[in-house]
């Protein structure tokens, strides 16, 4: 199973809360199901971003898929370089190829996330 | 096809060999009056060769088309239907070729007739009969409808809607034209039969709907059964319905679409009515309306009355969206295509195109997994099954194999709701034969599959090129030449 330790969205985004920071990225079910990674889009610090809505994409041989954001705040981080080195997302996409970190407000900022079980039986049953 | 290998026109050239000679021809005399710092010091590097390997090069080459003319190309999602040579016979006559848009309305009359009359036959097969021959592609048709929309919302004093309802399983260019013609869009999801979810259309329909676009026959293959009733439901929320006609050589001379009570709709002419496909145009995506839409049409709609043909604008149209009249040679074909089959043979293209993906779908529906196995319309998805992909092959290589074996791979990882989809459209003028062969091929790479063969990853082997590493071409394209590469 995924780690416990973050929420999942139904689109194969992640998201774990730290303090007030959500740390976002996609699963590694969604690198496997995209293929290689070719091109990645992602906005700037002190942009914000709504749940639910695209805050980028990301692009493989396959196909281009939006990056959704589980939560609404400003971004605080993006992981710089990453879109010029996608090896990192390609390879450890839970971890080093996080994509950015927004700063939300209110401790309910996951609510309706999916936890890891959950996201364990969306993953059995897309596979 | 010619699978020998084959060089650059660059490594056949040898210093000093030339095609022709233009004999004393003064090159200083054309660059008088340049300044000195701007002429090359070197001449271009380009090849030199003789005429005779020059014209080796290039048909060798273009014996290297994999096309449907040599191979079959059951490429679903985007019709290559085979476009009868008449088209072309009538479409290469110098009366209609040499045709200049800027002659007198008097002069061309015959032109206007065609397109006046071919107006009157797609309004008639969709049951739309405000038609625009203008857009030049389906997906400018999608934007022009989209803009004709507006247009009367405005008229409607309905500004406020502006939000297009797009199921899931829609052709990706629907979202795209929402976007450009200035609308948001909201995605519906489906339901486990790959229609549309009734309860969300319900739960996202309100005053700020301006109107829903929905592929009919769906990506998926599927006629939406519901589609009378969400046509129902967006009317009475107070928005429009809009039809992407991709798929409508599934359906043409069996249902009208403005019977069942879609508003606007493109028809793409190279999918359902045979005319040249794409390959950088030129195209065409005419839209058909109902009559309270048609007074904001482009400019351009061919008009009859006692004198003869005249392009008018409608009363409230929208303006230009194409110089001159569209692609008129395009529009040609079309009208040929329909007055060689009339009503009852373009019924039968449609029975014939919906019979033949039946017949492979349900041939194919064991070794493979076909995810929507009800009765399809004139295409189906299917996918590799578990075993398959536990054996570490995936829909490319199915892909790459079948060029191996002759045939062109169909539509692959599209539509997105279906992973590792391979989506099937064999067409309606395919022998009994060619089906059985491309069966015999997808049962012989389904047995290679289940054993996980290396072949499978390699392929294709029989080809000029063999199989490209589609990542590092992304990445790091190469695009012009140099000795080194």
């Amino acid at each position: 199973m995924r780690p416990s330790d973050r929420s999942y969205l139904e689109s194969h985004e992640w998201a774990k809360l730290d303090g007030d920071v959500v740390t976002v990225g996609i699963t590694d079910f969604a690198v496997e199901q995209l293929g290689e990674l070719v091109y990645l889009d992602l906005p700037s610090v002190g942009d914000s971003v709504s749940s639910g809505d695209a805050f980028g994409e990301v692009e493989s041989v396959k196909a281009v898929s939006d990056l959704n954001s589980p939560v609404d705040g400003e971004i605080v981080a993006v992981n710089d370089g990453l879109a010029d080195e996608l090896d990192a997302l390609q390879t450890a996409p839970m971890a080093g190829g996080w994509l950015i970190q927004v700063r939300v407000s209110g401790a309910d900022a996951m609510d309706g996330m999916l936890d890891a079980a959950a996201y364990e039986e969306l993953v059995v049953a897309q596979s | 096809m010619n699978r020998g290998p084959q060089s650059l026109l660059f490594e056949a050239s040898r210093p000093g060999r030339r095609c022709v000679r233009t004999a004393g021809a003064d090159r200083s005399a054309a660059i008088v009056g340049l300044p000195t710092s701007e002429l090359r010091q070197k001449p271009p590097a380009l090849p030199e060769v003789g005429e005779l390997d020059l014209v080796r090069h290039f048909t060798r080459l273009s014996q290297k088309n994999f096309s449907i003319t040599t191979e079959f190309y059951p490429l679903g999602s985007c019709t290559m239907k085979y476009n009868p040579a008449i088209n072309e016979k009538i479409a290469s006559e110098p009366a209609w070729a040499g045709l200049h848009p800027l002659q007198p309305e008097c002069d061309l009359q015959g032109a206007l007739q065609v397109m006046y009359e071919l107006q009157q036959d797609l309004g008639e097969s969709t049951g739309l009969p405000g038609v625009t021959l203008h857009p030049a592609a389906g997906a400018h048709g999608e934007l022009t409808a989209l803009m004709v929309l507006r247009g009367w919302l405005e008229d409607q004093n309905q500004p406020q809607r502006r939000t297009i309802l797009i199921p899931e399983s829609a052709h990706g260019t629907n979202p795209a034209s929402c976007t450009l013609a200035g609308f948001k869009v909201k995605a519906l999801k489906a339901g486990p039969d790959g229609m549309t979810d009734m309860d969300d259309l319900m739960a996202n329909l309100g005053d700020d709907t301006a109107g829903l676009m929905i592929t009919n026959p769906s990506a998926l293959g599927l006629f939406e059964v519901n589609i009378a009733e969400i046509c129902r439901l967006v009317h009475e929320a107070g928005g429009k319905v809009y039809m992407d006609g991709a798929n409508f050589n599934a359906i043409v001379g069996v249902t009208r679409p403005g019977d069942f009570g879609v508003d606007m709709m493109h028809l793409n002419l190279h999918k359902t009515f045979s005319t040249p496909h794409g390959g950088g145009g030129p195209g065409a995506g005419p839209i058909c309306v109902t009559p309270e839409l048609a007074p904001y049409l482009p400019e351009g709609v061919v008009e009859k009355n006692a004198d003869g043909y005249h392009l008018a604008r409608p009363e409230r149209s929208i303006g230009r969206i194409r110089a001159f009249h569209g692609n008129f040679l395009v529009l040609l074909r079309a009208y040929t295509y329909i007055r060689r089959l009339g009503a009852e043979g373009l019924l039968r293209v449609a029975q014939n195109a919906v019979l033949n993906a039946n017949y492979l779908r349900v041939k194919l529906n064991k070794a493979w997994r076909v995810p929507f196995d009800g009765l399809c319309m004139h295409e189906f998805v299917g996918r590799p099954t578990k075993e398959m992909r536990d054996a570490g092959v995936h829909t490319i290589d199915v892909a790459k194999r079948l060029i191996d074996l002759g045939i062109h791979p169909p539509t692959v990882y599209f539509p997105l709701v279906v992973n590792e989809a391979i989506m099937v459209e064999p067409t309606e003028t395919e022998s009994r034969e060619t089906l059985d062969e491309f069966v015999d091929a997808m049962l012989q790479i389904a047995e290679e599959a289940k054993r996980g063969d290396e072949i499978l990853h390699q392929a294709p082997q029989k080809m000029p090129v063999t199989r490209v590493d589609e990542a590092r071409a992304v990445k790091k394209p190469i695009l012009r030449y140099s000795p080194e590469n």
